[in-house]
């Protein structure tokens, strides 16, 4: 479980988060949708060590991270597993390597132990047999699957999903939505998504938080959303162009500035 | 505006300033890190084989050319004088003090240090770093640490084995085409050389297997995050280096001589 409470940051006068407050549960996937810019990226690298916030605290397993140091934080880390965007494999290791990688560092299991391991993780997401394959030789979904195969490999207690879904095409998507709730259930472990794909979050989510400019708008399970009355969320969910959430992002009014000149 | 110019002057300056620092203190926490236990003796051994052992070839082939060239032209001069029996000691001396370390630096920056920066703008585009930092590594200490100290390592040994290489192609030219005597050319040679200038050399080569795997990692590690950006800092690590080499070389002969 992960409990946030009135996180705060700032990149110069832009609030990327304003006084954020909430939790991810355990055993449940909790999915934070937000279009470009919404600060949901930005809370993502805060919950996860990678950037500190202004303010307020994270705490993960009764750790304030916002706090700790580096020891600290690196511990709370092994309990972490992450999928990045463009799956951040190594690009000078197999497939083989890469999965094994946190293995060998970490620990000191026999080799024979982390060839079982890392070839039960890869039958997780479907990868057997593309062991001695590069990164570069996998399509965009076999890398998700294989960065997600790395990802679980040390057991971590908590996975955060950064877009997973995003440059899939809907069979892939179906797969990686596929097993994020397996994961979720068979690991019994929290699941953090962060995302914009409406659809996929609708499948996936116990839980779902909408960000807007750094601050939550709503929050609740998927019928909650869906049948949310907030003009800003259902604009978010049908995907309208025109409404409360503004198309372009400058404050100057658009007659002046073409009168200025 | 005529404004403008002063300003400009004066924020690209406090810019040049603030990036030397900020590699001063990227130089310093990257070798700490070094002395951190665990020790990554292994990734250690492995840039070393990338630094070293993989820049064997091109640096006997112009140690080989570098000493033949000194050969020719040494002789030739020599003759003048009716000295040629001091060409040994004169192909030793330029190449033990100076054509060594830097001529070897400078082709160990254009394929070594060239390599470093992309490699480390890869990973940087591709967000491999903070995937280390998830997996609870410190970026750092198995990315850069390992590249400084290799760097160090590597470019004393390659330049031993370039002055060596060196004297066999003046040996060649000389002694086997030119008619210089065998005994004269060793002989000399011996006589020659002290050992200060030796250890001069291993001075510069060191310093320079630094600099080398200093800017190139700096420079990976700065480049904006696009693929223009990694092709950018490459360019400029090869520059960087090869400019700081010649003059860190008067700046260390000045001092060693």
């Amino acid at each position: 479980m992960i409990i946030i409470e009135n996180l705060v940051k700032n990149y110069g006068s832009v609030a990327a988060c304003n006084h954020l407050t909430c939790r991810f549960e355990k055993g449940k996937v909790t999915v934070i949708l937000g279009g470009s810019g919404s600060g949901k990226s930005t809370l993502l690298r805060q919950v996860t060590g990678l950037e500190r916030p202004d303010s307020g605290q994270i705490l993960f397993d009764g750790v304030d991270l916002s706090r700790v140091h580096k020891k600290a934080l690196y511990a709370q880390r092994k309990k972490m597993g992450m999928l990045f965007q463009g799956s951040a494999l190594f690009n000078y290791l197999n497939i083989f390597e890469n999965i094994a990688f946190p293995l060998r560092e970490h620990t000191r299991i026999a080799d024979s132990v982390i060839k079982t391991l890392v070839t039960m993780k890869l039958e997780m997401v479907g990868l057997r047999g593309t062991e001695h394959l590069m990164p570069s030789q996998l399509s965009g979904g076999m890398m998700k699957r294989a960065g997600l195969a790395r990802a679980i490999v040390m057991d971590p207690q908590v996975i955060f999903y950064d877009e997973p879904t995003s440059g899939l095409d809907p069979i892939s998507t179906g797969v990686i939505d596929k097993l994020i709730l397996d994961l979720n259930q068979k690991l019994a472990i929290t699941s953090v998504v962060v995302s914009h794909d409406i659809e996929s979050c609708f499948r996936i989510a116990d839980k779902i938080i909408i960000l807007f400019f750094g601050e939550i708008i709503a929050e609740g399970t998927v019928d909650e959303i869906r049948n949310s009355t907030d003009p800003r969320v259902m604009q978010f969910i049908t995907g309208a162009p025109e409404g409360p959430i503004p198309f372009t992002r400058t404050k100057t009014n658009y007659l002046d500035e073409l009168l200025m000149r | 505006m005529i404004s403008d110019i002063p300003a400009s002057i004066g924020r690209n300056t406090l810019n040049q300033v603030q990036t030397i620092g900020r590699s001063g203190v990227f130089l310093f926490r990257s070798l700490a890190q070094a002395f951190v236990p665990p020790f990554r003796i292994w990734r250690v051994i492995k840039e070393i084989q990338f630094i070293g052992t993989k820049s064997l070839l091109i640096v006997f082939v112009t140690g080989l050319f570098t000493g033949m060239v000194l050969g020719l032209q040494g002789y030739h001069t020599l003759t003048q004088f009716g000295a040629e029996a001091l060409l040994g000691s004169a192909v030793a001396l330029s190449i033990i003090r100076e054509l060594g370390p830097v001529l070897c630096a400078l082709m160990v920056a254009g394929r070594a240090g060239s390599a470093m920066t992309s490699e480390i703008g890869i990973m940087k585009i591709t967000d491999q770093f903070p995937a280390l930092e998830m997996m609870a590594i410190d970026p750092v200490k198995y990315v850069i640490s390992p590249k400084l100290i290799a760097g160090i390592l590597s470019l004393p040994l390659l330049t031993a084995f370039f002055d060596v290489v060196g004297i066999f192609g003046g040996y060649l030219v000389g002694v086997n085409l030119l008619g210089v005597n065998e005994g004269a050319y060793f002989g000399k040679m011996v006589t020659a050389v002290t050992f200060t200038d030796i250890y001069g050399g291993v001075i510069k080569s060191l310093t320079f297997g630094l600099l080398i795997a200093w800017i190139s990692t700096f420079m990976g590690v700065t480049a904006q995050a696009d693929t223009e950006g990694v092709s950018r800092a490459t360019t400029r690590a090869v520059v960087f280096s090869s400019v700081s080499i010649l003059v860190m070389d008067y700046i260390l002969t000045s001092l060693l001589l």
